[in-house]
């Protein structure tokens, strides 16, 4: 029942972004549809966090057309970019949580920042966010210093889905998890992108995420995508870094094993 | 879009309730979500809930729906939803499983009892935090004379760095501060001495006040705010990021590296910008006497040179390294203190410089028992 004549999630035509010193993302284009997991992958350094950041509106770009759930954001008023900011969700590489609240507050600010609603509503689907990203409601009262690594992880998550976002971004969700957590982490992605018809953009490294969440995966070398389509396009493609990323050995031996079960 | 109003039907068919769920259940509709969430049937030993006409359903709206069985099974009614579309089921089948009891708050006790402990706990913390500046200056000074047995371990670079820092970056502003105050200690002196005619004494007043307690004071204060506040914010940020803890395990000792290059700056930049202060306030004072208090600069000199002795610049000076080291070792001890959030980080550069300038003033005032004792 959904609306369909929608516009791409993400499109983003001839981008071209970096620092004073050096170009990072040169001529980039890509287009992600509403409803599609994408993951991106890349070298590290290569500029994924930068491509990020140049779409999130955090970095300025040097030239090049950004469209974000149909929005320009850089000729965007402050009430459309607000309004796109309500219908997107992003969980930064380092988590990003706010160090003076805890981890319910921190869940719940998004909701005070942009829903009408009591506290006892905020406070309940805070709890409900964070028994879905696998915590307890006992961690509910920590602070984020108190946190580990993947805890901290789980929480930018769920503060990342406060809203119930159409649009979520992921900088290497799963880096730094043990393989039962990243897994968990990947069904979790899975169940939420079919429970709230997520569209995922996904910066990642981990070959069992790609292989199992995305159904598109697209690779970032010397500033441009250099194949973008499944992991079997991938497999195919003559560029030798993909054929070193995805048919190397240790890419090998986790796609054969998973194409073998 | 989602955009129509969410809205809550009841029906009635033999016996029992029907709720039928139309309109979108999301997010911005949170308001009215929970107005219908709180509907309760009555009179009817079961209720369905039918939520197959919900346009977009998200936690938000499962949440609702949830929150709905709850109610009617807290008040003896079953409830049954039906009409569950697939791509709902997931979310509504999630919000079900979540116990959506919130744990309870602490309740905070305000009464006469807690603020009596509160002022005990204060009294305590503040003689805790005595002993612990004090353990801290061991520290240092420890640290300073292995540096003085091996000069090669003293961080120079960095030590020359900070007096950069806190002194040589110091200078404009603070010749400027203490030219000003020169100024109006000199003003003042003429406008109220006329009334007695003594105007004479303006030069000895202001010679004697700025060398001994107003220029060492002054600079002190404005170093514990400008360049206090910097050292306990800087590494305080470093304690954040792990950073002290990085130089622990490479088994070198924070106070090395850190504190004692920054305290050793203080206690070599402090002295030299009061002496830089002084010699402003002097100037200013003596700008003022010429167009003001018509004293030429030759007799303003002259008079300066009958007012003052050594020992009033000495006075001055001397307390200069004493209460650098103060408001370094503050300002480091403050910095090392703070864990976790950006606010503690806030917290501690505050009382950084509120303390060191609460000690400089204090410490003051011992000098001045110390030195009327010594008849200087
Ligand atoms: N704030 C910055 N200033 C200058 N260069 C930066 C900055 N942030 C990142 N870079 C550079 O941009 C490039 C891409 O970095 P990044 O996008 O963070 O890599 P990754 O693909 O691992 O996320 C790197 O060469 C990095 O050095
Ligand atoms: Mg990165």
């Amino acid at each position: 029942m959904r609306a369909v004549s929608l516009s791409p999630a993400i499109c983003i035509q001839d981008l071209v972004s970096g620092f004073e010193t050096d170009i990072v993302i040169d001529h980039l284009s890509l287009t992600v549809q509403r409803g599609e997991i994408i993951g991106l992958v890349g070298a590290s350094g290569s500029g994924k966090t930068v491509l990020l950041r140049t779409m999130l509106g955090l970095l300025p770009k040097m030239s090049g057309s950004i469209e974000v759930l149909g929005e320009n954001l850089a000729s965007a008023s402050r009430e459309e970019a607000r309004a796109v900011g309500a219908r997107c969700g992003t969980m930064f590489q380092q988590g990003a949580l706010f160090s003076s609240l805890n981890v319910r507050e921190n869940i719940e600010y998004p909701m005070r920042e942009y829903l009408d609603g009591s506290d006892r509503l905020f406070r309940e689907i805070a709890l409900a966010k964070l028994q879905m990203v696998g915590l307890d409601s006992a961690d509910a009262e920590k602070f984020p210093a108190e946190l580990s690594g993947g805890m901290t992880k789980r929480v930018a998550l769920a503060r990342a889905l406060a809203l119930d976002p159409e649009l979520i971004f992921l900088d290497e969700p799963t880096s730094g998890l043990d393989p039962i957590a990243a897994g968990a982490f990947d069904a979790l992605i899975r169940a939420l992108h079919q429970t709230l018809n997520l569209t995922v953009f996904m910066i990642t490294h981990d070959l069992n995420t790609l292989n199992s969440v995305c159904k598109r995966v697209a690779a970032l070398y010397e500033g441009r995508i250099i194949a973008d389509g499944s992991m079997a396009t991938m497999q195919a493609s003559e560029h030798p870094w993909v054929q070193a990323y995805f048919c190397g050995e240790r890419g090998h031996s986790i796609l054969s094993s998973l194409q073998d079960s | 879009m989602p955009d129509s109003e969410p809205r809550l039907d009841r029906s009635s068919s033999d016996g029992a309730a029907r709720f039928t769920l139309t309109g979108d259940w999301v997010a911005r509709h949170a308001r009215a979500l929970e107005r219908l969430a709180g509907t309760v049937p009555t009179g009817a030993p079961r209720v369905t809930i039918d939520v197959s006409r919900i346009g977009h359903l998200d936690t938000f709206g499962a949440w609702s729906v949830e929150t709905l069985c709850q109610s009617a099974r807290a008040a003896g009614i079953d409830p049954q939803v039906t009409g569950t579309a697939r791509q709902n089921a997931a979310v509504l089948a999630q919000m079900h499983k979540t116990a959506l009891r919130p744990p309870s708050a602490k309740a905070t006790h305000r009464d006469t009892l807690a603020i009596l402990e509160a002022t005990g706990r204060s009294v305590f913390e503040a003689g805790a935090d005595l002993l612990a500046l004090l353990s801290l200056s061991g520290r240092v000074f420890s640290s300073f004379g292995l540096a003085l047995k091996s000069p090669a371990t003293l961080k120079t670079k960095s030590m020359i760095h900070h007096i950069d820092q806190v002194g040589v970056r110091a200078v404009p502003i603070v010749g400027l501060m203490t030219l000003l105050i020169g100024c109006i200690i000199a003003q003042q002196g003429f406008f109220h001495f006329a009334k007695f005619g003594a105007t004479d004494y303006v030069v000895d007043l202001v010679a004697v006040l700025v060398l001994r307690e107003i220029g060492v004071l002054l600079v002190t204060i404005m170093v514990a705010g400008r360049s206090g506040s910097a050292y306990a914010a800087e590494i305080g940020s470093m304690k954040m990021q792990e950073e002290i803890d990085a130089l622990r395990t490479m088994g070198l000792d924070p106070v090395d590296v850190l504190i004692l290059p920054r305290v050793l700056a203080l206690v070599i930049a402090l002295p030299m910008l009061t002496f830089v202060g002084v010699i402003a306030a002097l100037y200013g004072a003596g700008l003022v006497a010429w167009i003001y208090g018509d004293v030429s600069p030759a007799s303003y000199l002259a008079q300066l040179r009958d007012a003052v002795t050594y020992t009033d610049f000495e006075v001055g000076i001397i307390k200069a390294p004493v209460m650098a080291l103060v408001i370094g070792i503050v300002a480091c001890r403050e910095g090392l203190r703070v864990e976790g959030s950006a606010a503690a980080l806030g917290r501690r550069t505050t009382a950084s410089v509120v303390k060191s300038i609460f000690l400089v003033i204090v410490l003051d005032g011992i000098f001045a028992i110390l030195f009327s004792t010594l008849g200087m």
